[in-house]
């Protein structure tokens, strides 16, 4: 049976953007006359701890949560985080993962180490991972934190999202003098995949 | 037009559109943008509540008052306004009043995982339970149609998972509501035991025609389909069977208080097996299983925490969904944190390089309770903390009270810790009361409160003066510190812990995320004068991380804001200012 509903899981740190990532792509598949349900993060978690945001769309929608194993995207802001939430991805799924390392409190109390080959293990379990320098590259178009925007851009690629949809709601979304670097930063991602 | 929203706007939108004029809230996670989303409507009054008993006494005034009334708490609150609760139960509406209570299954940001359908129950008031945004809205617009016609206050229970999701919702026209008319009516409304008796029979008569309406009510359906299974199910769990078990017949509650009694058996009959799905408490089933019909539940689904689709495709396929990677169990975990800048830390800092005893309190500063700051011996509930201490002071002497603090927040003091503090003086405990005074109330997401100055839509008014209130409660002893000076806090400390009286100590400093401006200082760690003592690490701040390496402390510029705090802990002045 093939899958009716496309499944999108955004994980990352406690402030890292998760949110607006994920309602940026629920405003795109409502745009495109989907169904769609998004489930979020608020409260204690998002003190600096590990987030998970959940975009669903297709035909009909029922749970607002994704089956374990049934993600066809995992969206990573840290490298960390992508192996946290590995197991919700479906065998063939797809990793985009930032290279962007955020040390939780274990490691920066130097009670265990940051596990340095994270990727490498997890480019050995899904061989369709890519690994993105969105934070460089975000930094390049004029500021770090539309990191999660050139990742947004790469999923788009990907997930053949519509481009036209895709900045309408960035410029619906984003604040009004953030505009300009988000769209620069959401085509720098587009391109990754483009080249 | 369709668009997205979570739960909780969708309830603001029902309530607004059913012409409720008034709503009231006590900030709590997973309700608060509920009301925090009414506030936003023109032609509404809503207020940030103290607490959420007088929430729901404002709520009962405006009923009576006649307009339609929306008030809105997390699970825990509805404790707190259990009180008025109860008796409204009896006295009925004149202007229909929707009680919201948002649970919270699997604790995300909670102390306990109660089931408050259990309060409708006792209270004999009607229950909806929407399992998305759309029901959210219609519920909301239903439930203050039925409290009307039913003289009822009326409870919608939501959980996390509802309250936090976005789904697709259609709303509809604002109906014009005229405010009812207002009556002396004390037979109804003055609960002294001859009226409250003569009520009393009103609320048995009234939950008999709620069980009548329950049976026909389209809040209630019957999806049918292969009937070898038949489940019974509400809220966000529905969704669950719906996607993991697509081929089997459903009773979906959408009223689980009280329920159609003859639909559930009549249901029963028709399906080869009867399985009750729903989370935490078995509510439904029980009172199924006390009509004597046979009905499955807990012995196949967990009390604990919240269900997902594929616990249900576990349980009743027996599909495994083991984790096929499982490099979650070899990575280390990530524990919510304090913020960098934050001016809580400095407090636990010192409260464990004292070695004091912690009665703690809910908010932010609860999670100065984790590793490495470990700096809490108890959390209850809000306002606990100050009871908690008298008690243990009570119990082992007033030596002991030398060695202990209680440590609450502003929003938490204002909410229900001024009666704790009134019965310290009152009963000549000598308890040193630590008061956060970060100006928000911060863990659910910056709201106002008496002692902003502000009210939920930012206007001005009244401040409340919390050295002035808690002098005039009878603390004699009450000095106001800034929780990032280390050196100041500690004296204040030490000198209040000496006394044989009760004291508090404000620490007055606004919350990192909302301060004005950042400090602009910069720090780097001098490699020379850095032993790798790790003392600074031990504050728990994302600002300064430690190279396993080189064995030094640096500072990590992304996340440092210039507090200030760990140049202070620093024995050896290896954090310096960074000259620019």
């Amino acid at each position: 049976m093939s899958k009716q509903v496309t499944d999108i899981l955004i994980v990352g740190v406690g402030g890292q953007g998760t949110l607006l990532t994920s309602r940026i792509l629920a405003d795109v598949a409502v745009q495109m006359g989907y169904d769609v349900k998004v489930s979020e993060v608020h409260g204690m978690a998002q003190r600096g701890g590990s987030v998970v945001t959940q975009v669903r769309y297709g035909k009909k929608v029922y749970s607002p949560i994704i089956k374990k194993g049934d993600a066809d995207i995992l969206l990573a802001f840290e490298k960390l985080e992508a192996a946290r939430w590995l197991d919700y991805l479906k065998p063939d799924g797809m990793v985009i993962i930032n290279d962007e390392r955020v040390d939780p409190l274990p490691v920066m109390s130097g009670k265990v180490k940051y596990p340095e080959d994270i990727v490498d293990k997890i480019q050995k379990l899904i061989p369709n991972t890519r690994l993105i320098n969105a934070t460089e590259i975000a930094g390049q178009c004029g500021n770090t934190r539309a990191a999660n925007v050139v990742l947004v851009g790469v999923l788009a690629a990907v997930a053949g999202l519509p481009v036209k949809e895709m900045e309408n709601a960035i410029r619906s979304l984003v604040p009004e003098k953030a505009i300009d670097i988000n769209l620069k930063a959401f085509e720098e991602g587009m391109k990754i995949i483009a080249n | 037009m369709k668009r997205l929203m979570i739960g909780n706007e969708a309830i603001a939108r029902g309530a607004y559109e059913a012409g409720a004029t008034v709503a009231t809230a006590y900030p709590g996670t997973p309700s608060t943008e509920i009301v925090s989303s009414f506030a936003k409507f023109d032609d509404v009054y809503a207020e940030w509540s103290p607490n959420e008993k007088v929430a729901l006494e404002v709520g009962i005034g405006a009923s009576i008052g006649g307009a339609r009334t929306l008030v809105a708490m997390k699970h825990v609150g509805v404790n707190v306004a259990a009180d008025p609760l109860y008796t409204f139960a009896y006295t009925g509406v004149n202007g229909g009043l929707v009680l919201v209570s948002a649970d919270d299954p699997g604790m995300h940001s909670s102390q306990n995982e109660q089931d408050n359908r259990g309060y409708g129950k006792f209270a004999k008031i009607p229950v909806l339970e929407p399992s998305d945004s759309q029901e959210a809205l219609e519920f909301c617009k239903k439930g203050f149609e039925l409290s009307e016609e039913f003289d009822t206050p009326v409870m919608m229970r939501i959980t996390t998972r509802l309250a936090h999701s976005q789904t697709m919702v259609e709303t509809g026209e604002k109906q014009e509501y005229e405010i009812k008319g207002y009556k002396k009516n004390a037979p109804k409304y003055v609960m002294l035991p001859a009226n409250a008796r003569a009520r009393h029979v009103e609320v048995e008569k009234r939950i008999l025609k709620l069980k009548e309406y329950a049976e026909s009510s389209e809040l209630n359906r019957i999806e049918w389909g292969d009937t070898s299974i038949g489940v019974i199910t509400s809220g966000v769990p529905y969704q669950y069977v719906k996607e993991a078990l697509p081929e089997v017949s459903i009773l979906k509650l959408g009223m689980v208080n009280p329920l159609p009694e003859n639909m559930i058996k009549e249901f029963s009959h028709k399906v080869e097996r009867l399985i009750v799905i729903e989370e935490l408490e078995p509510v439904i089933e029980e009172q199924i299983k006390s009509w004597g019909v046979k009905v499955e539940g807990k012995e196949l689904f967990s009390l604990l925490g919240e269900y997902s689709p594929e616990l249900i495709e576990e349980v009743l396929k027996g599909i495994s969904n083991e984790d096929r990677y499982g490099l979650v169990k070899e990575i280390p975990g990530r524990p919510p944190l304090l913020c960098p800048g934050c001016p809580h830390r400095g407090v636990f800092y010192t409260l464990r390089k004292m070695r004091l005893m912690v009665a703690g309190d809910i908010g932010c500063y609860t999670l100065g309770a984790l590793s490495p700051l470990d700096g809490m011996d108890t959390t209850i509930c809000m306002g606990a903390s100050i009871g908690t201490a008298m008690g243990m002071e009570k119990a082992r002497g007033e030596e002991f009270a030398e060695k202990m603090v209680a440590v609450i927040g502003d929003s938490t003091f204002v909410h229900s810790g001024i009666t704790p503090l009134i019965d310290i003086v009152y009963n000549q405990g000598t308890s040193t009361v630590l008061i956060l005074d970060n100006d928000t109330t911060a863990m659910t997401g910056h709201q106002e409160h008496p002692a902003t100055g502000k009210t939920i839509t930012s206007q001005p008014t009244r401040k409340l003066d919390l050295v002035e209130l808690v002098k005039s409660i009878g603390i004699e002893n009450v000095q106001v510190v800034d929780p990032l000076k280390l050196d100041e806090l500690q004296n204040a400390l030490k000198e209040e812990l000496g006394k044989r009286e009760p004291s508090v100590i404000i620490a007055k400093r606004p919350c990192a995320l909302i301060a004005s401006k950042p400090s602009g200082v910069r720090y780097y760690v001098d490699p020379e004068l850095c032993t790798g003592c790790k003392l600074c690490i031990r504050i728990g701040c994302t600002g300064i991380n430690f190279l396993d390496e080189e064995k030094i402390a640096v500072m990590n510029d992304n996340n440092c804001v210039g507090c200030g705090l760990c140049p202070q802990i620093c024995k050896f002045d290896a954090i310096k200012v960074l000259e620019v």
